[in-house]
């Protein structure tokens, strides 16, 4: 199983390199959203830092949606998706190997450019630790349950939009978490408790979703 | 021992379900209508005045109620739709597609009445209470639910998607509440919450009871007319 | 009567409630009832 998931890992991460255009624009989205949150509520230092957390995190949850699309789509559309259905390899550790290389490619870079983010927010320095850190647990349970969404709604008219309907909802206690954990760490208290939930997160959704988007992977494209 | 067994699987084909559906459908909406005036009657006259609240609390007969069934509903509704997924029966996918709009409607009932009970007891219109975020969350998992069956032409594509997300959202209701509950402790002040209902006389209580009875059986006889309908559309 | 009717001052939201809810489940009738009728045709 270990040389599917290499071999599958392998090939959506030289795949995805080939288009780096399509990674640059989810970085770049990520980018330009978190600039908007100053444009319209205002440069008061104040303010940004105490929105910060929960601007970048609603940032990265945006950019998240917005590169779901392309998980499935290219395989979809040149039948590659139909030989993997139909191939002997366990179809869990195959979508679990295309998430992983969807979240290193779009989930990574905006764990690494956070601190940047945070500099324009004016975010203390001793709180860039725990930001990135609960980029770097939370991102990944945004692929992961994206990538059902993306798997629901694989070849459906009004794609985009439907699938942050379904999604969104569900990255709700993620997003709680993750932006309560830096505010707690902001106002002096311990951010633990909510970096330990987003890690029990992250394990519920690495051993359960790759059953949910096989499931839904199958039922998408027979 | 019978000499007969039971075939669990008789009404599990649509055509022999539609007559019966059409029969409970009858029975339930007559109670409802029943239960509804018993718990009406109860609500207004019978139960007194709050000393709190004044009279502004009852709407906690249809608040409550509500809220209870737009849960109550989903859980059905992934209950359905699992039984769907594993048996590969048609009718199951038909009953959760026909619960989503009722419980989505219940949902959004939940959310007004708590707004206007919101407003003379607490000041404002919207409260970021646990209990109304997570009752807003739900409504978007209804819609995205009905969203994703829209948006599939083939009925079993669409119910097994429908399925699929039904399950995920059920499974996520219990993380997506305590997430919201842990926030909204942290950041209210203590106050607000539409938790603090008042102290129950006994009429209220059964007041609130009678008038859940009455959704419930609304709900039974609305979403067997659904399936009902389901059922002739695909034919 | 008039006293039911306002309410204790609270009519606008006792009233709003009830009546809101009512007229929401009133019209989830009323369209089923036009679907199932055009379903029976």
């Amino acid at each position: 199983m270990t040389e599917v998931l290499r071999c599958i890992l392998h090939r959506d991460l030289l795949l995805a390199l080939r288009n780096r255009g399509d990674v640059g624009t989810a970085l770049l989205f990520f980018v330009i959203v978190t600039t908007l949150f100053p444009l319209g509520i205002g440069a008061e230092p104040a303010l940004l830092r105490a929105i910060a957390p929960g601007a970048i995190w609603v940032a990265a949850l945006l950019s998240s949606l917005l590169s779901l699309g392309r998980l499935f789509a290219a395989d979809h559309a040149d039948g590659t998706l139909e030989q993997i259905l139909l191939g002997a390899a366990p179809l869990g550790a195959v979508v679990a190997a295309k998430t992983l290389a969807h979240w290193l490619v779009s989930g990574l870079p905006l764990v690494l450019i956070a601190p940047l983010i945070a500099l324009q927010y004016d975010l203390p320095a001793r709180l860039h630790g725990v930001l990135v850190l609960s980029l770097l647990l939370g991102t990944p349970v945004l692929s992961l349950i994206g990538a059902i969404g993306a798997a629901l709604t694989l070849g459906l008219r009004g794609g985009g939009v439907l699938l942050s309907l379904l999604v969104l909802p569900l990255y709700v206690p993620v997003l709680i978490m993750g932006a309560g954990g830096v505010e707690m760490a902001a106002a002096g208290a311990s951010a633990q408790g909510h970096l330990l939930l987003l890690a029990a997160m992250l394990v519920g959704a690495a051993a359960f979703a790759p059953w949910a988007i096989a499931a839904a992977l199958r039922i998408s494209a027979e | 021992m019978t000499a007969t067994s039971t075939n669990w699987f008789w009404y599990a084909s649509p055509q022999t379900f539609y007559p019966l559906a059409g029969k409970i459908a009858r029975v339930a909406g007559i109670a409802a209508v029943l239960l509804a005036v018993a718990g009406l009657y109860v609500g207004f006259v019978v139960a007194p005045t709050d000393a709190q609240q004044g009279e502004a609390y009852r709407i906690i007969f249809i608040h409550v109620p509500a809220a209870w069934m737009s849960m109550f509903i989903y859980v059905v509704m992934a209950i359905w739709a699992a039984l769907g997924l594993a048996l590969n029966t048609r009718l199951s996918g038909m009953m959760a597609s026909a619960l989503a709009p009722t419980g989505a409607l219940f949902t959004f009932i939940a959310l007004w009445t708590g707004s206007l009970w919101g407003k003379p007891t607490w000041g404002t219109y919207w409260v970021w209470d646990a209990r109304l975020t997570s009752e807003l969350i739900l409504l978007f998992l209804y819609f995205g639910f009905m969203a994703l069956q829209a948006a599939i032409d083939d009925p079993r594509r669409a119910d097994r998607a429908g399925a699929v997300l039904a399950i995920v959202g059920v499974v996520n209701i219990p993380i997506i509440y305590f997430s919201v509950q842990w926030w909204n402790t942290l950041h209210q002040g203590a106050s607000v919450s539409l938790k603090s209902a008042p102290t129950m006389a006994a009429s209220m209580f059964s007041g609130m009871i009678l008038m859940a009875f009455a959704f419930w059986m609304y709900s039974i006889a609305v979403t067997l007319v659904r399936v009902r309908c389901i059922i002739r559309e695909r034919g | 009567m008039s006293e039911f009717l306002a309410m204790g001052g609270y009519a606008w939201y006792v009233w709003g409630s009830y009546g809101v809810t009512f007229l929401a489940l009133l019209l989830e009738v009323v369209f089923l009832m036009k679907r199932s009728r055009e379903a029976k045709t």
